[in-house]
């Protein structure tokens, strides 16, 4: 690279700060109408249970005994959330919810703009330093919620995930706030791209399978508490899919994500070869990121034994994550390695 | 695990045969799995000694008691203690135990025709049936019709057997065994990166050299500041080629306010030859782009400046001449330098001080280097004179001076003052001890030298082992099998049903967009009736 470095574009940086700023605040937006959201849908899942009881009453037909617990159905088949995810007619009722899809959506936009024009004014790609990392990997969750969102309706995880998105982007903004610069020559290299790139996509749906995991152990709480006749203490639960279905959808992106920390993993071999001279040296970064692998692959066999599905193998997904957050925070601040160009 | 295995009376045989069970069971690999994740995490909470012996020494000297706690432990050798060892040996034994029954049994699945039809699809997860349009129907015969059911599947990627004797003709069909392949493919692979790691790195070996501009590397053992050879390192492996430092360039951020004077880039200009009678090549090393040359790796891991001096006696004999490796204290390139004369007489001569590439006063009158780059180089030195301890044949850090057996000639505090020198200048020492002069400035490298047999089959299993993770978690295992069923309905008129069903072996989500698939194909070739479902 050397003496064809570009020139930054001071300018084009500052308006990269000024969108991250507002896509923060419009993400904040789009989390509290998420929340508005939920807490709505559990007055019209009343309503519809209400709609169901009485039917039943009239229609004294007990058909297609379905979980008592999870009595969204009401006489016509109508559900608010079915296992598959799809999106149902029942939920067109869901105001709050349209409203924040379309704010999240203003939100991915203009953070798209604010991480592509801070790669165009660094010269280079926006993944160099802790600030980098975060908004960038913010952007990349909110993007594959986004985009997911237009399959499957996965709106229930909205004040889960845009709340997240929003921390991660104010932590970024407030917390490792880096004007545009080079790349120090430790990262100049083709594989910042390749590694980082696919590290930050799998973390993003790491990230999404945490929210769904965290979902799956409430929600499995809540349906033995109100099988043993407790009251139902969360009712907006209620517009999330049980418990098996989102473990089941979990499963099935978390194999894709450890197949990407996989590659991440040996591609930062790879890079650390031509960079230190070694492919594997333990270092803290190094230890860490195999903690994770390992964890993730101790997930896969567990539900692979059949013994250990269920909330076990849930708790061995968010454990994972536990351990990529460390790895992503607390080492990068405060242990000292080769990694040591967090920018801080 | 039966129960029945573990019950008592088992003689030695039975025991040995109990524990391998139990060390290839699926649950022990778990928990060794989740084992090993918790003990590699003392690995980056201590400072470990492959990485930074320097670290634990200090941590040692710091907390001496709790440090030899841990050192007896082995938590500043995590990845080599016997504990970790222990977990990860086992895992692998425990995974070859597993592979290779597995390997077995799955060369008899692909011999082995796809399973026996159920007497009941409509039990399977997925299924279905239609009646064929008449019209379509003539003069086919069900055992054709089952031939045909088969093709379709085969084409779609089934291994399918077509049963069209008995009761009720029938096509049994399996697919996705790749499935097995590849996840026996990942975890062979995984013990392949093990086994290279393990022998490879035996064979290998690494070192450091500091060369300075002008200075030539040859490699063989004398040559290396430092020298770390593998277990069954051979001294054979050390082929004879040299690396010439010509130039080391650096750029240094010039535009940023925030970033001003970080560096950018670092080039190393070198002259190689790949053996003694080759042809010299000009090459470059840089961060990120190691120099190979044979068998090894030449790595850029360090830099500073060199200063040349020339140190004469008392005399007037030239008692030390060339350059003096300094090492940067900060990002200004501010170096600390040690200046050893040996063969000065009637006395020894040392140095000691700081070379500033670009010297300034601060506000406090403190001497500091405003720039990396040698805008104004100067030294400021003090000399001794005396006994430099070399003659009692221990090894000494040429970075240390050890003043025990010298007097002081110049210092600051001194009368004498400190020795400045710009470049070019000459500077006669007090009592007519000497002089020396500050005659110019080079740059020098630091590099790491490594050889690691390991890297290529370590590569090469690596790539296998993503391929087979990303068959085994992304091939759905499969079965389906097909049915013909004739009948005679309420009215009278004769029947020809199709009936199918599907199941997934392990987590499969697009089962039913299958089934779905499969209907459409199987409805192109034999169109139903229009009353629909049967
Ligand atoms: C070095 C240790 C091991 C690692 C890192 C590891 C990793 C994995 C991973 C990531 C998977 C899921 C992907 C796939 O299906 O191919 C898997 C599956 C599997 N592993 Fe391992 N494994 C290890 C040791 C073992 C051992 C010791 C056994 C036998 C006791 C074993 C048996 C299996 C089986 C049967 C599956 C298939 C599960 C399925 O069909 O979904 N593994 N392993």
């Amino acid at each position: 690279m050397g003496n064809e470095m570009p020139t930054i574009n001071v300018a084009l940086g500052q308006y990269s700060d000024l969108f991250m700023l507002l896509a923060a605040l419009v993400y904040a937006a789009a989390f509290i109408a998420f929340a508005w959201d939920l807490a709505k849908s559990s007055k019209l899942i009343r309503e519809i249970d209400a709609a169901t009881l009485a039917s039943e009453k009239k229609v004294l037909v007990a058909a297609g005994s379905r979980g008592s617990a999870s009595a969204l159905t009401n006489t016509d088949g109508d559900e608010l959330v079915n296992d598959e995810m799809t999106y149902v007619q029942a939920s067109e009722k869901r105001l709050a919810a349209k409203v924040a899809v379309s704010l999240t959506w203003l939100g991915v936009l203009m953070h798209g703009f604010a991480v592509v024009s801070r790669g165009i004014a660094a010269g280079r790609v926006p993944w160099g330093n802790m600030y980098e990392f975060l908004s960038t990997g913010a952007f990349i969750v909110a993007l594959v919620y986004v985009l997911v969102l237009l399959k499957k309706d996965l709106r229930f995880m909205g004040t889960f995930v845009i709340g997240l998105v929003t921390v991660m982007l104010c932590g970024a903004t407030i917390g490792f706030p880096t004007p545009v610069a080079h790349l120090v020559p430790a990262l100049q290299s083709y594989w910042l791209i390749i590694h980082v790139s696919i590290a930050v996509l799998a973390s993003a749906l790491f990230t999404i399978t945490f929210a769904m995991n965290v979902l799956q152990l409430m929600q499995h709480a809540r349906v033995e508490a109100i099988a043993a006749g407790k009251r139902d203490k969360f009712p907006f639960m209620g517009v999330v899919p049980s418990a098996g279905a989102l473990e089941n959808f979990a499963y099935r992106i978390n194999a894709v994500a450890f197949v990407m920390w996989t590659f991440t993993v040996m591609a930062g071999a790879i890079w650390a070869e031509a960079a230190w001279g070694r492919y594997w040296g333990w270092d803290t970064k190094e230890v860490w990121s195999f903690v994770i692998w390992v964890v993730y692959a101790g997930y896969l066999h567990a539900r692979a034994t059949g013994g250990w599905t269920g909330a076990r193998s849930a708790w061995l997904s968010i454990i994972g994550y536990l351990c990529l957050v460390f790895n992503f925070t607390i080492v990068n601040m405060y242990f000292n390695g080769l990694h040591s160009y967090a920018g801080l | 695990m039966k129960k029945d295995i573990a019950a008592p009376a088992l003689g030695f045989v039975g025991m040995l045969r109990w524990a391998w069970a139990q060390l290839t069971s699926m649950r022990t690999a778990l928990f060794l799995l989740l084992l090993l994740a918790v003990a590699a995490v003392p690995g980056s909470l201590f400072p470990q000694r492959a990485v930074n012996p320097e670290q634990v020494a200090t941590y040692l000297e710091n907390k001496p008691v709790l440090g030899a706690w841990l050192d007896r432990f082995q938590l500043f050798d995590v990845f080599s203690s016997a504990w970790f060892s222990a977990i990860y040996l086992l895992l692998f034994i425990s995974l070859i135990g597993c592979i290779l029954p597995r390997i077995k049994k799955h060369a008899k699945a692909l011999r082995t025709p796809p399973p026996r039809t159920p007497s009941r699809l409509n039990r399977l997860p997925e299924n279905g049936s239609f009646e064929i349009a008449a019209a379509q129907d003539s003069g086919i015969s069900d055992a054709q019709l089952v031939q045909d059911a088969a093709k379709l599947l085969k084409k779609r990627g089934y291994r399918s057997e077509a049963r069209p004797d008995g009761a009720m003709p029938s096509v049994g069909a399996e697919r996705g065994y790749s499935r097995e392949i590849g996840n026996l493919l990942f975890h062979t692979s995984l013990v392949g990166i093990l086994a290279s790691v393990a022998v490879g790195g035996a064979f290998g070996y690494g070192g450091q050299r500091v060369l300075v501009e002008g200075e030539t590397f040859v490699n063989s053992l004398v040559s290396y500041d430092a020298f770390t050879p593998g277990t069954w390192f051979n001294q054979d492996s050390l082929t004879p080629y040299s690396v010439k430092l010509d130039k080391f360039n650096i750029t240094f951020d010039r535009e940023s306010k925030t970033h001003f004077g970080q560096p950018i880039d670092f080039t190393a200009e070198v002259e190689t030859r790949r053996g003694p009678g080759a042809e010299p090549q000009k090459e470059t090393i840089k961060v990120n782009h190691p120099l190979r040359i044979n068998k090894a790796d030449v790595y850029l891991v360090g830099n500073g400046y060199a200063p040349v001096v020339t140190v004469k006696d008392g005399n007037g004999n030239v008692a030390f001449s060339g350059p003096v490796v300094s090492v940067p204290q900060d990002g200004m390139y501010m170096s600390v330098l040690v200046i050893k004369a040996p063969d000065a007489k009637p006395e020894q001569l040392g140095f000691q001080g700081f070379l500033l590439p670009t010297a300034m006063t601060d506000e406090t009158g403190f001497a500091i280097s405003g720039d990396p780059n040698a805008i104004n180089p100067q030294l400021q030195l003090n000399s001794f004179y005396g006994d430099l301890g070399l003659d009692d044949g221990n090894p000494q850090n040429v970075y240390v001076l050890n003043t025990d057996g010298m007097k002081k000639l110049n210092d600051r505090k001194l009368d004498t003052g400190g020795i400045v020198l710009s470049a070019g200048q000459t500077y006669e020492l007090p009592d007519g001890k000497g002089s020396i002069s500050f005659d110019g400035l080079k740059r020098f490298i630091g590099v790491d030298i490594n050889y690691d047999p390991s890297k290529r089959p370590v590569a090469i299993f690596s790539g296998l082992a993503l391929l087979g993770l990303a068959i085994s978690l992304f091939t759905p295992r499969r079965r389906a099998w097909i049915k013909i069923k004739n009948s005679v309905d309420d009215s009278g008129c004769e029947q020809r049903i199709i009936e199918y069903g599907l199941l997934a072996r392990g987590e499969d989500p697009r089962l039913e967009s299958e089934a779905q698939e499969l209907r459409k194909l199987l409805e192109q070739q034999w169109p139903a009736v229009e009353r629909a479902e049967v």
